[in-house]
Order: C-alpha cells, then sequence, then structure tokens
C-alpha cells in the first residue's frame, strides 16, 4: 500500500490549504493522476477515505474527485514527443519500479526514434493536488466557496 | 500543488536527528564516512537510518554489500536492515543500472523517496548526499527542519576551496553546521585552523586508510578497520555536545 503515503500526503496538503485559507469545512479536492506512475485510484480513494474520517468537522463533506493525466514525453537529444503508449512493453518489475520512483523510467525507457535516455516527462509524472474547495467562514457566520 | 512535499517532515517525526554529510567534490570519502558512521551509531545500540541520495553515484550499497534485499511495501515503503542499519536507495528501483537524470528529475526522485519511505523511530538518520550544493541540498535543507550538515574534507587545496564555498552557503542559509571532518589524512597535514577561521566547528580528523578498501562489501569488516574506530573516536569525543 504505496498509495497510502500518498493518501497522507493529500490529506495533509488539504489541511494546510485549509489553516492558511480560514476554511471551515472542505467540499471536495480534484487530484489529477499522471499515467506514468499507475497509482491505483481506488486504492488511494480508499485511504484518503480512511485518513479524513478521523477529521469528521473539516472533511464531512469533502467530495474526492479525480482526473487522469496522459503522460506524454519529449526527448532532450532529437526532440521526438511520443506517449506511454508508444514507449515500449515494460515488464512487471520495470513497471513496479516507476511506480514508486518514476524518474526510474529513465532507466527503463528510451527515445523510440534515436535511443536517448535522456528526455523530459513534459506531463503524466504523477499526483498532483489540482484544486481544494473549501467554504470560509464569514465574520457573520457566512459561508463563502473558496478555491 | 505537489502534495509529497507536506508529507516529508511526518515521515520523519520519529527521527530525532537529521545528519546530512556533505563536501564540496566527489572522491572524497562521504560515501564511506556516511555509511560507516551508521554502522558505527548502529554498533554503540542506536537506532540508525542511512538514505543514499547520490543518485548520480550511489555506492551505499556497494559499501554495505547490500545484495537481494529489497525494501517492505507497508502504508509507504519500509528499507531493509542490514546490520542493525535501515538502507533506503534509488538501487531497489535501478536495477543498479544507470540513470540518466538531470536536476529537476533528481529533484523530483528525492522527493518521491522522502515521500513514502517509512522510517520509523530512529535516533539517527545518515543522510549521504550528492557532492556540492544542488538541488537535493537545497531541498534537504528546505524540507527538513532537524537537519544538521557534516561536511567532508581533505587537506587537498582543491578540495578546501569547494569546501569553503560550500561552508559559506550553508552559513548564508543560516543552516547548522555539524562539524568539519578531515577524510584520508596523512603526516601532519591538518586543516582544522583553516576551518577553525572560518568560525565553523572541526569534529575531527580520519586517518588515511590503506586496509579500507579489502573492507568494502562486508559491514562487519568495516566495522574492525582504522576508519571505524577514528569515526568511533569521533561519536565519542562529540557525545557531550552532539552525538
Amino acid at each position: 500500500m504505496h498509495e497510502w503515503a500518498l493518501a497522507e500526503a493529500v490529506v495533509l496538503t488539504a489541511e494546510k490549504v485549509a489553516k492558511e485559507q480560514g476554511l471551515g469545512a472542505i467540499q471536495g479536492i480534484t487530484i489529477k493522476l499522471g499515467q506514468l506512475q499507475q497509482i491505483e485510484k481506488n486504492i488511494l480513494k480508499f485511504a484518503i477515505r480512511e485518513i479524513i474520517q478521523h477529521q469528521r468537522s473539516l472533511f464531512k463533506k469533502a467530495k474526492i474527485r479525480f482526473q487522469n493525466e496522459k503522460a506524454v514525453f519529449k526527448c532532450r537529444n532529437c526532440g521526438r514527443k511520443w506517449n506511454f503508449a508508444n514507449a515500449g512493453k515494460l515488464n512487471f518489475k520495470e513497471s513496479e519500479a516507476i511506480h514508486f520512483v518514476p524518474e526510474v523510467a529513465h532507466v527503463f525507457m528510451s527515445c523510440p526514434q534515436c535511443k536517448s535516455p535522456d528526455f523530459e516527462i513534459i506531463k503524466g509524472r504523477g499526483i498532483w493536488v489540482d484544486s481544494i474547495v473549501g467554504e470560509k467562514e464569514g465574520p457573520d457566520g457566512s459561508e463563502n466557496k473558496c478555491h | 500543488m505537489d502534495p509529497r512535499i507536506n508529507v516529508i517532515n511526518k515521515r520523519l517525526a520519529g527521527v530525532k536527528k537529521i545528519i546530512a554529510v556533505s563536501g564540496g567534490k566527489g572522491g572524497i570519502g562521504k560515501s564511506t564516512f556516511s555509511a560507516v558512521l551508521a554502522l558505527t551509531l548502529s554498533k554503540a545500540g542506536y537506532k540508525v537510518g542511512l538514505m543514499d541520495l547520490d543518485f548520480w553515484g550511489p555506492s551505499g550499497h556497494v559499501l554495505l554489500g547490500a545484495q537481494g534485499i529489497s525494501p517492505v511495501e507497508d502504508k509507504g515503503i519500509v528499507p531493509p536492515q542490514i546490520n542493525g542499519v535501515k538502507f533506503m536507495s534509488i538501487i531497489y528501483y535501478t536495477e543498479d543500472k544507470t540513470l540518466a537524470l538531470r536536476r529537476a528529475g533528481f529533484d523530483q526522485a528525492a522527493i518521491e523517496l522522502l515521500a513514502v519511505t517509512q522510517w520509523g523511530a530512529l535516533d539517527y538518520l545518515i543522510m549521504d548526499m550528492p557532492p556540492g550544493v544542488g538541488d537535493v541540498t537545497l531541498d534537504v535543507i528546505r524540507f527538513m527542519e532537524k537537519v544538521k550538515f557534516c561536511i567532508i574534507t581533505t587537506h587537498s587545496k582543491v578540495v578546501m576551496e569547494t569546501v569553503k564555498k560550500t561552508l559559506n552557503i550553508l552559513k548564508q542559509l543560516k543552516i547548522p553546521i555539524f562539524g568539519v571532518v578531515q577524510n584520508m589524512k596523512e603526516k601532519n597535514l591538518s586543516v582544522e585552523m583553516q576551518i577553525k577561521r572560518l568560525h565553523v566547528p572541526f569534529w575531527g580528523k580520519i586517518d588515511f586508510d590503506a586496509e579500507l578498501e579489502g573492507a568494502i562489501g562486508d559491514p562487519k569488516k568495516l566495522l574492525e578497520t582504522k576508519f571505524s574506530k577514528n569515526v568511533n573516536k569521533l561519536i565519542h569525543k562529540d557525545s557531550r555536545n552532539h552525538i
């Protein structure tokens, strides 16, 4: 359950934002999942739910949303762009290694054109908190939505 | 927002002291010192972790003879133990192959490992840093509240020049400097006075040990070297202040 560690990171981020922005309740967290890291969405969601149940007041109304982001690479040597589907076959061990540390893709993948391992992960690397939406309590007790 | 950054200090919550072993140049013994310091502290009864953050030239696994071991998954990654030292390295994920990584990728990989490694309760976490003050060093400074730096040098003028620069940056950033260690000391060539003139603590000296090479890869043999005996002296020298 490596996803558990990432779930904790998401929840701590939401708590930090809530504190900084004075949010009394979090209504939604949108998480972007990059294709390269192959994070198990359902395990991550389960772990987030398990962690936030101890913080009922802040996360009571929280909806967890996910967006998948396709991985795109660009070769620094020849300039060729390619996506994960064209990245060539990875065996289970290689996939697992990339799941834990996406940068080791530079060991197991290379540019389909010039075979250089010097490429850029343009997008779709791993986990990213895209937005946190919450309610801000006004001085008169009113509530305002806040991103 | 990158959520991983916010969890790093939680991962280190059970760690009492973090020592980042750094220096201005490669090949001055940072990794050897890190590994032997970790083994020596462990032998003295402390709970110790060692993290190899030198992704361009990881060598902690060679020093410790780490073969056929890997971390286990438990709400993150739990590092395996070698001679009582919890050891984390990127080599578990690279199959010990060359990792062609630019600085941005280096930084990302370091954040990933720091965010997911479950160290548990430790008295000491020793971080074997890459040479110089680059992205990873700056991240360690930024993300780790408890870190203190130990700088390795030799008597070489070239090395000392880079060490002075490293010390200046750390001082400018107001990062605690645990002390400077002179490695591979030969004859009476001491840099102690030069270091003291920089108003930085001089931790001590480690004599050149011609037998050290033969002990690499075997933690028990490493602990029997003159190098390890010197490290042990440093630990006890500073027991009243730091260690």
